[in-house]
């Protein structure tokens, strides 16, 4: 049952929401623009070409070009998961014997990270064909663009975890040695399960701008979503395909992005209430 | 780790250590400019209880920290049932298999039931297989009051409870020397009996434990000897019954005396 405070609250913000969202559509339509735009960019006949594509009049579908970008998130996330873990285990470890790979660790983290996504993509999917290695050169684009995703991601990614890492109390840390466990055991048993538990949320908002970088492999040449919109822009002089991909790549991530809100509060919730005892 | 040379003749009398559970000669360590210990030299016999006291900072749960290998020494040997302990070849690993610790904080693995708790060390440290180390577990948890609460998650135990699975779990280990800090320091007033009781009872039964604590009461009650710390050293040590009705040392008079204006003894 609402109370009268609560029914109130609810009018109240249904009403501004409503009102807000009205002015908006207003502006749109006052502008001068207003009729090419929506001719241009939202144009319901085109958006459905664009969306179905036609082969034969030289422009892909968008629809089923976002099949590829889900496949290379999907694929490039599992990679990030992995390699970035293996980073961050190796850069908080002591120890004079792995000394070496730190320090390769540490200059890899802050090289990926410090270079464009875009200069990664194209030094990767010009540079590794170049090389005319037997294996390495003759994938195709997707290939070495899900590559560069992975070398960059997992360059943030890792810091991510050593920050959940470093956010176990050393307390945890003294106990599983105490008990005779080794670094690596106790690594495995006690810190990691606390560390990951702690860093779901920001790792889902990483993964959330993952499903939207996978549109930049376009520039190798893969049709991906993004690319098979500017084929169908380039062809027809209309963008309306555009707005296709933009709906499409929405439909990814709003649902990512509500389930990371939700395990944001689940976790606020826990804690509080662990504080209370 | 400077100093270990005298491993090898470790003494004078390598059989020495025989009765002795542990033996600290010399333990010096400090952080930074803070010199928490300043040579100290003990000797505990196997079965003995004792009981480190002092003021707060003055280097009881270092002490138990180096003897379980937590920290780093700076100089000075210990030697658990005669061997040495400390020194760039020891495995530290095996050392601490065989002496448990319980903190002030209890510090229980959150993410795990209390069973997992207990038999997590015993499997991936002793070997056991996963029967055998749940049975063991069942019997202690059992033996201590917590048969009902192994598939809870700590968060829904007492404080009390907590520090007994915690003593629990080290016991697990079957280990040789029980290194007690603070453990009823966290607890609420009404809590502090039902750890205290379960340390009396691992008394009883021959456990070798070191003892930092504030109860004096209950050291009294339970020491074979009482080791009164200040400044990094150990100024004083006797029987209680000695220690706390004909203190020697100024300090110790002074530090007793304040006990008792508090109403802790």
């Amino acid at each position: 049952m609402l109370g009268d405070g609560n029914r109130r609250s609810v009018a109240l913000s249904t009403t501004s929401t409503v009102i807000v969202l009205a002015a908006l559509v207003a502006l749109l339509a006052a502008a001068p623009g207003s009729r090419v735009v929506r001719h241009t960019f939202f144009n319901p006949t085109d958006m459905w070409r664009a969306f179905v594509g036609d082969p034969k009049a030289g422009y892909y579908s968008v629809g089923e070009a976002l099949w590829l970008n889900i496949r290379m998130f999907v694929i490039a996330e599992i990679l990030i998961l992995i390699v970035a873990l293996v980073v961050a285990v190796i850069r908080q470890s002591t120890g004079p014997v792995l000394l070496p790979l730190r320090i390769v660790s540490t200059v890899y983290v802050d090289v990926a990270r410090g270079v464009p996504l875009i200069l990664l993509i194209f030094a990767i999917g010009f540079g590794a064909p170049a090389l005319s290695l037997a294996f390495i050169s003759y994938q195709s684009a997707a290939v070495y663009g899900v590559a560069a995703l992975v070398l960059s991601y997992s360059a943030y990614v890792s810091e991510v975890y050593r920050a959940g890492i470093g956010s176990v109390h050393r307390s945890q840390v003294a106990a599983a040695r105490s008990l005779g466990l080794s670094q690596w055991t106790s690594m495995r048993y006690v810190i990691l399960p606390q560390a990951i538990r702690n860093i779901i949320p920001p790792l889902l908002n990483d993964f959330i701008s993952l499903q939207k970088d996978t549109a930049l492999v376009g520039v190798l040449g893969s049709i991906e979503a993004n690319k098979a919109a500017e084929l169908f822009a380039d062809t027809t002089f209309n963008y309306s395909s555009y707005a296709v991909a933009a709906v499409l790549f929405l439909l990814l991530t709003i649902p990512l992005a509500r389930f990371t809100d939700h395990l944001i509060a689940r976790d606020r919730a826990r804690r509080l209430a662990g504080a209370v005892q | 780790m400077a100093r270990t040379g005298g491993g090898a003749s470790a003494g004078d009398t390598p059989g020495a250590g025989g009765a002795s559970a542990l033996r600290v000669e010399g333990l010096r360590k400090a952080f930074g400019a803070n010199e928490v210990l300043r040579g100290i030299d003990l000797t505990v016999t196997s079965h003995e209880v004792i009981c480190l006291i002092g003021a707060s900072g003055s280097g009881k749960s270092t002490l138990l920290r180096c003897v379980n290998l937590l920290e780093r020494i700076d100089a000075g040997t210990i030697y658990l049932d005669g061997q040495l302990i400390t020194g760039p070849a020891v495995n530290e690993n095996l050392v601490r298999q065989h002496i448990g610790i319980v903190f002030q904080s209890f510090n229980l693995f959150p993410h795990m039931t209390v069973e997992r708790n207990v038999t997590l060390a015993p499997m991936k440290v002793l070997g056991l297989s996963k029967a055998e180390a749940v049975a063991q577990s069942r019997v202690l948890l059992e033996r201590f009051g917590l048969g009902e609460k192994r598939a809870d998650y700590p968060d829904r135990l007492s404080g009390g409870q907590q520090q007994r699975v915690a003593i629990v779990r080290a016991l697990a280990m079957r280990p040789r020397l029980m290194l007690l800090d603070e453990v009823t320091s966290a607890l609420d007033p009404e809590l502090v009996s039902e750890v205290l009781d379960v340390i009396r009872e691992l008394a009883e039964g021959g456990m070798t434990m070191l003892i930092a604590t504030h109860e004096m009461g209950f050291a009294r009650d339970i020491a074979s000897r009482v080791c009164f710390l200040a400044d990094g050293q150990i100024i004083e040590q006797g029987p209680p019954a000695q220690l706390f009705s004909q203190p020697s040392d100024e300090r110790t008079r002074r530090f007793l005396r304040r006990i008792v204006d508090a109403g802790r003894l």
